[in-house]
């Protein structure tokens, strides 16, 4: 099944947001210019698909949670709880969701689709930062190992929703990855959805209003 | 994670032309350091090949041998190519 449009520009636009509370804040000055390039590149690709869509400020910027259709692992913190900042957290969320994501624009770029023609070699390139850091992480020390297991277990519930439609694929370019890493596959259970019909977790509120407030204040504002 | 070995970066700007020392990063390996060094140094479209060499594997020249490595060349002006005609068209010469 092909994806609308605004889950498509949604995944990316709260993607884009969640990553930007990496900048200043990475591991190493390389790290936060890398995350920040993806985020911006998500950005990049949330604002073509918006404005093929409407006003993308509008939709961006005036739609309550209710109204957003991204899929729940983009809002997940990256951690257990709100606030969390968890590196390796991040490179299994961005793994799951960008293997997801290069499905997905290279099937709209093969029926040809120019925006995700731009899309899918950007989306080649995280998949590729999350795997080679999924793997030195999954085969690192123990306490790297043992974090990495616990990150890749945690948001694996989240990817049913994620990769609806394409999951055979989708597990056969993250499984490797994970092998790779020597870390255990986690087990099929619980699929908690909801993303696509507006029925968000609590973490959307925030981040949303995180991004919204300054527009929310000075309706139209510029820089 | 500052024990991160260091990494020379070098940046080919376009075919035809020879890769050039751009600049330095941290990485804990050559494939990561590839990848930053990407991110790092050819996000407006500075190059199209990257090569990066572990800081640690570059002998240098030591600024005490200055007078004896590189004075001797400054009085052989026959070593220089001026006393050629440059045929027309020649670029990067």
């Amino acid at each position: 099944m092909t994806p609308q449009p605004i889950e498509l520009a949604d995944d990316a636009l709260v993607a884009a947001q969640r990553l930007s509370e990496w900048v200043s804040r990475a591991p190493t000055l390389e790290e936060d210019v890398a995350l920040a390039n993806i985020a911006l590149d998500q950005l990049g690709v949330a604002r073509l698909l918006l404005q093929s869509i409407g006003d993308e400020d509008e939709l961006a910027y005036r739609r309550g949670d209710a109204d957003f259709r991204n899929c729940l692992l983009v809002e997940l913190p990256f951690g257990r709880s709100r606030g969390d900042l968890d590196f390796g957290w991040t490179m299994a969320w961005l793994l799951y969701l960008a293997a997801a994501q290069h499905l997905r624009y290279a099937d709209l770029a093969e029926a040809g689709d120019g925006i995700a023609a731009k899309a899918v070699k950007e989306s080649a390139y995280h998949l590729d930062h999350a795997s080679q850091w999924t793997v030195r992480l999954g085969d690192g020390t123990a306490e790297s190992r043992q974090r990495m297991q616990e990150a890749v277990d945690e948001i694996w519930p989240y990817t049913h929703e994620l990769t609806e439609g394409i999951r055979e694929r989708w597990l056969a370019v993250v499984e490797p990855v994970l092998k790779e890493a020597t870390l255990t596959r986690p087990q099929d259970g619980w699929k908690p959805d909801g993303g696509r019909k507006g029925l968000h977790t609590e973490h959307l509120s925030y981040l949303l209003a995180e991004m919204q407030a300054l527009h929310r204040a000075h309706p139209g504002v510029t820089w | 994670m500052t024990s991160e070995p260091l990494w020379e970066v070098f940046v080919r700007p376009r075919r035809g032309l020879s890769h050039t020392h751009v600049g330095s990063l941290h990485a804990p390996d050559a494939r990561l350091a590839l990848r930053h060094a990407r991110d790092l140094y050819t996000r407006r479209q500075e190059g199209v090949s990257i090569w990066v060499v572990p800081a640690a594997e570059i002998t240098a020249s030591s600024p005490d041998e200055k007078d004896s490595f590189f004075d001797p060349a400054a009085d052989k002006i026959y070593r220089h190519p001026t006393f050629y005609e440059l045929p027309e068209g020649v670029q990067h010469l």
